[in-house]
């Protein structure tokens, strides 16, 4: 499952912000390693929403600022 | 002080092809670019018109990265792409030596039509959450002149006309307005527009602006014939880059042209319909004349306003008449919407790029479908085939909805 959410992850994040898909690991920040300004973000947040059918608040979103991030934060939403 | 400015660089996307080489052949071998509406269903949605000049072969990433590509409406991928094919052509090297020297200036009529109407659909179905954070960048008119600012380096003047059909021909024009008073040695400037979406077109046809020739598409675009029914939308963008002689010279940049000439004026009559006896845009002709400090006897060509719509193309020629007298029996006129169907904002920047190309060549580009002509339009319009002709002195006329008009005139650099 997990495996699965990093992968779509990883494809949404490497479409967006066009970087190519085995550049970006778990570890990778948006912003600082792959390139993302503030608004970049605030997109592939609403990406996330997108693929997923959940709804991310503003609150949440500040804090989903790596892969990992949106990783974990799929995966403890779709428990 | 006022300075001589010449033109170094042409850049154009067009119905007729995405380059200036293949919009210029096309051009001049009359042919037209309208073809019936692809991006979406018009006939199911009811549309009076279902024809438009959609630009062909068009591909974003081979200007723009596509992360930024992704971040712009058409509108702007037009102008980005119209701008670089300038900008390489005019071989102008913008680093820190002269970055704040160059500036510049493309406008757009309607600007992110089609990026409106699709986020609306969005923020309909999912609420507020669904507007992305780039709506308003991707759709505001002066985000075109941003992109390519951050893309080229260019640190001068930024600005973006608006300014309806007129808007390239103004954005040119005040360019070389900045350059002549020393504000800039440099400006990209023309005009881009995409807005081949359900309510552009929707609106020009509710507004009886469009023709309905929709099953004959090539035929649609027809100037100063007895059976013209309005205008066919085209998209697309022109941009020029134009610079100092004096730095031009230095540079020993290929001339194409000089701008000799640039006038404005203001109908302060209707919302849409031109001024009676086109005195509105014959007063632009004449402004431009005075401050290009010729006479009517020095023009050859115009690369007319010439929509295609009952009184509009009346107008023009009265227009026309009434400045030049017995002289616009012997100009020139033509229309290359005939072919291209009408950019609006981008309209001025395309033919302003072809009367450039008209003088450096040596060609009249023609107006097609002039198949009965008007007996109210009674001057040498240049049908159906380009005319060799070895023409100095061309004027670029554009004029847009609110009464406002714009001319400029370019000169073959000898």
């Amino acid at each position: 499952m997990s495996a699965e959410i990093e992968a779509k992850i990883i494809k949404i994040v490497g479409d967006q912000l066009n970087v190519d898909e085995g550049e970006i690991n778990p570890d990778s920040s948006f912003v600082d390693d792959l390139g993302a300004d503030s608004l970049d973000t605030v997109e592939l947040v609403m990406a996330f929403e997108e693929e997923f059918g959940v709804e991310i608040p503003d609150e949440d979103a500040e804090g989903i600022q790596s892969v990992q991030n949106a990783i974990d934060y799929i995966a403890a939403k779709a428990e | 002080m006022t300075r001589r400015v010449v033109v170094t660089g042409v850049g154009l996307v067009t119905p007729l092809g995405t380059g200036t080489d293949i919009t210029w052949k096309n051009l001049i071998a009359g042919k037209s670019g309208i073809r019936r509406i692809s991006y979406f269903d018009a006939v199911d949605k009811g549309m009076a018109c279902t024809i438009a000049g959609e630009v062909p072969d068009f591909d974003a990433e081979q200007y723009i990265n596509r992360k930024d590509a992704r971040k712009m409406d058409q509108f702007i991928q037009f102008g980005v792409a119209a701008s670089m094919m300038a900008l390489e052509q005019s071989g102008l090297v913008i680093d820190e030596s002269n970055a704040e020297r160059v500036g510049v200036a493309v406008g757009a009529g309607i600007g992110g039509l089609v990026t409106i109407e699709k986020t609306m659909r969005a923020y309909d179905a999912g609420g507020a959450r669904k507007i992305s954070p780039f709506f308003i960048p991707q759709t505001i008119i002066n985000m075109t002149s941003g992109w390519v600012s951050m893309m080229s380096g260019a640190k001068g003047p930024n600005v973006a006309t608006v300014t309806a059909c007129a808007t390239g021909t103004h954005a040119i024009g005040d360019a070389f307005e900045i350059i002549a008073r020393g504000a800039a040695d440099a400006m990209i400037a023309g005009g881009t527009e995409a807005c081949i979406c359900e309510l552009g077109v929707g609106g020009f046809s509710a507004a009886r602006a469009l023709s309905t020739r929709n099953d004959e598409p090539e035929r649609a675009s027809r100037p100063w014939d007895k059976d013209r029914d309005g205008f066919v939308m085209g998209e697309g963008a022109g941009v020029l880059v134009l610079e100092s002689l004096e730095s031009a010279k230095a540079r020993g940049a290929v001339i194409l042209a000089e701008v000799i000439g640039y006038g404005m004026s203001g109908d302060a009559y209707h919302m849409t319909s031109p001024s009676p006896g086109g005195e509105g845009g014959g007063r632009c002709m004449k402004a431009a004349m005075n401050r290009a400090g010729i006479n009517p006897e020095d023009v050859d060509y115009i690369n007319a306003h010439g929509t295609s719509t009952p009184a509009g193309d009346v107008a023009e020629t009265q227009g026309i008449k009434s400045v030049f007298g017995d002289h616009a029996k012997k100009l020139m006129v033509s229309s290359s919407k005939s072919m291209t169907g009408h950019l609006l904002g981008a309209a001025g920047g395309i033919e302003a790029a072809f009367s450039v190309l008209a003088v450096h060549n040596g060609v009249v580009p023609p107006t097609i479908n002039l198949d009965n002509q008007d007996p109210e339009c009674d001057l040498d319009y240049v049908p159906h085939e380009a005319r060799q002709a070895n023409i100095k002195v061309a004027i670029s006329n554009s004029f847009g909805f609110g009464g406002t008009n714009a001319s400029v005139i370019v000169r073959k650099f000898d």
